[in-house]
């Protein structure tokens, strides 16, 4: 029988609660918005007492259906002010799932200083001293978790810039190989650590099986959804072999590369940094590899282990956003140097997108070379990992850098960094960051697979012509799929091949034994998304939020001199449904 | 005429990364990919300057072609 932890840090107590009957089918992005707009006040301090942390699987995790072990963390963003749902592969998806808990609900706030780490099981959770953990980053509290107990043990965890309440923390969760994946934007982190919350461990002792209803349906769509994957050109064939740095060179081609801090739409040294050379450069170094899962049960295995000319681990979960923003927009033209970053970004525990789209801008400001490696990688290390004043600065996020140095060419929206397309050159994607609740993020309507690469049919990037659809139905679709506990990438299969959604579909009704259409469950992705949209409201936010920054206005970007050109009430036309 | 091809993930595989061939006049996209043993399914994005364009696309003398196969990520 599925549960409900609720963790109450201000008397330090977790009652088991029963699920209630409206939660029932819920799971992921639905389950922890809607306990969050149900039991936040939208308008209160994200760091304060009345904001809640909570975490829930998706609906299929620990199920065997492929992909489907991602974990959603929700609460008010301190970065953005909005609602925030962030997901992520690692462990404890699957073990929260096999233990029967539909979410930990983290509420309150200790009366004293004292630093916690909550420790999860089957019969609740229970608040143990982390004063020994305190100032380590993150994958020191790893090993001392591996070593306290075993290399099963799920852990989440912040680093000191999440201690310290910066709001580019993220909260690191282990993965199967004891490194790194992250709920990365939004700075949960800093949640985490208003909440005196160090590191949370999950001891699965006990677990059995998810419960399905109706086992054969299930097995059966489960065989179709995973055909689709395995048959698809995207997640069959070019995710494992060059992971998501693939998009190096087509936004490169396509003049859609924000380079320079989005000055330029195309980059010199492009190739240096691109997919191709990634594998090739991990291919031919000992111990390299370049497939990689993020969670136990994915089929498409777009991560890689990333290693030096010696055979050393330098970092795994090596991102196209990340690669993009270290070595496009800050001009970093040595991959390694890139792999170093991304590995302290994880160490230290803040967004890797956040994290480079804000060194760009610092870069702007002259705090550090353009293209110098070397110092950013002191700058994380030194500054932002142990929380300087100048770590500060930077570490609260790309616009604070921007407000700190008095500059306008600050790209974010709704305070947090836009990712890797330009929304001049690619303007379905400027639609979702526009109107996103969850500030700029290209994941919720990732309009690139249709303006770029001609899945799910095309809409030309450069031409306003269909991206308000294109936008609005991506973002309706992603929240129906960020519940399911599946990898986004899953969308790619779905949007070509007609039997992949309807299975999916069918795995979700067999697992809860309810009837399901595909039109029930992309009615639910809109209800979820415009129960989101409610609390921003709530919480101060109006359709003068919903905008991208001045300089895409005010600044062509080359090749195509493209300016964003969309009138507020072309944008707000997103909401019309 | 002179045109520019350039070729991107599994497209490079035996093939070349880059090279400047020659083509008679009015040659289409599609009858590039057929000079290179591509199939039509397996075009993902075909991109001139920057544009998308389609397999019945003429060429004119000098220009770049770049050819993807099907790539995602994000």
């Amino acid at each position: 029988m599925d549960k409900i932890f609720r963790v109450n840090l201000s008397d330090l107590t977790c009652k088991v609660e029963e699920v209630p009957a409206e939660y029932a089918t819920l799971g992921g992005r639905a389950l922890t918005s809607t306990i969050v707009a149900a039991e936040v006040p939208p308008t209160c301090h994200p760091l304060g007492p009345n904001n809640k942390l909570v975490f829930a699987p998706g609906m299929l995790s620990g199920t065997a259906a492929a992909n489907s072990g991602r974990m959603s963390a929700g609460a008010k963003s301190p970065l953005t002010g909005t609602i925030k749902e962030s997901n992520a592969g690692g462990t404890t998806a699957q073990q929260f799932a096999k233990m029967g808990i539909k979410a930990m609900i983290i509420e309150g706030m200790p009366k004293d200083d004292k630093w916690l780490r909550l420790h999860v099981t089957m019969d609740g959770v229970t608040f143990e001293d982390a004063s020994d953990l305190v100032g380590k980053q993150n994958f020191d509290v790893i090993d001392a978790m591996n070593e306290k107990f075993d290399k099963k043990i799920g852990v989440m965890t912040i680093g000191r810039p999440g201690e310290e309440r910066l709001l580019s923390a993220n909260i690191s969760v282990k993965d199967p190989d004891q490194k790194i994946r992250s709920h990365g934007r939004g700075g949960l982190g800093a949640v985490m650590g208003s909440k005196k919350i160090k590191c949370i461990t999950v001891d699965a002792t006990g677990a059995g099986k998810v419960e399905i209803k109706d086992t054969e349906k299930f097995r059966a769509a489960a065989k179709v959804f995973a055909k689709g994957m395995l048959d698809h050109p995207v997640t069959g064939e070019g995710l494992p072999t060059y992971g998501t740095n693939v998009l190096i060179n087509i936004l490169n081609e396509a003049g859609g590369l924000p380079t320079k801090n989005f000055k330029y739409g195309q980059c010199e040294h492009h190739d240096k940094v691109s997919g191709e050379t990634m594998h090739d450069t991990i291919a031919g170094r000992p111990n390299g590899h370049t497939k990689h899962g993020c969670h136990a049960g994915c089929i498409i295995q777009c991560s890689q282990v990333y290693v030096d000319d010696k055979g050393e681990y330098i970092t795994s979960g090596f991102e196209y956003e990340t690669v993009w923003g270290l070595g496009i927009n800050c001009l970093i033209e040595d991959l390694d140097d890139c792999a170093r970053i991304d590995n302290a970004m994880d160490n230290i525990g803040i967004d890797s997108i956040e994290g480079a789209v804000l060194i760009a801008v610092a870069m702007e400001a002259g705090v550090i070379p353009w293209g110098d490696g070397k110092e950013t990688l002191r700058v994380m290390n030194e500054e932002i990992g142990k929380c300087t004043p100048l770590g500060r600065i930077l570490g609260n996020g790309t616009g604070s850098v921007g407000a700190a140095y008095g500059l306008t060419r600050v790209p974010v929206v709704k305070n947090q960094g836009i990712p890797a397309y330009d929304p001049r050159s690619v303007k379905g994607i400027g639609i979702t960051y526009a109107t996103t609740t969850m500030g700029a993020d290209h994941t919720a309507g990732y309009t690139i697979a249709t303006n770029i690469l001609k899945v799910g049919g095309f809409v030309d990037p450069l031409t306003k012509e269909g991206q308000v659809e294109l936008s609005r139905n991506l973002q309706i679709a992603t929240t129906a799929v960020d519940s399911t506990g599946m990898c986004i990438f899953v969308a790619f299969p779905a949007l070509d091949i007609p039997e992949v959604l309807p299975a999916l579909v069918d795995m979700i009704a067999a697992r809860f034994g309810v009837e399901m259409s595909v039109d029930d469950f992309v009615g639910m992705g809109a209800k979820i998304l415009k129960m989101e949209k409610a609390f921003n409201t709530a919480a101060g936010f109006t359709a003068e939020d919903d905008r991208l920054p001045e300089f895409f206005e005010l600044e062509p970007i080359p090749p195509h001199n493209a300016v964003w050109d969309f009138s507020p009430a072309e944008i707000d036309e997103v909401w019309n449904f | 005429m002179k045109i520019t091809v350039k070729l991107f993930a599994g497209f490079r595989d035996n093939r070349f990364k880059m090279a400047e061939q020659d083509y008679p006049e009015a040659t289409t996209v599609g009858d590039i990919l057929s000079s290179l043993n591509i199939e039509r399914p397996e075009l993902g994005v075909a991109l001139i300057n920057g544009r998308h364009v389609l397999p019945e696309h003429v060429m004119v003398d000098g220009q770049t072609l770049s050819l993807f196969p099907k790539v995602g990520g994000g």
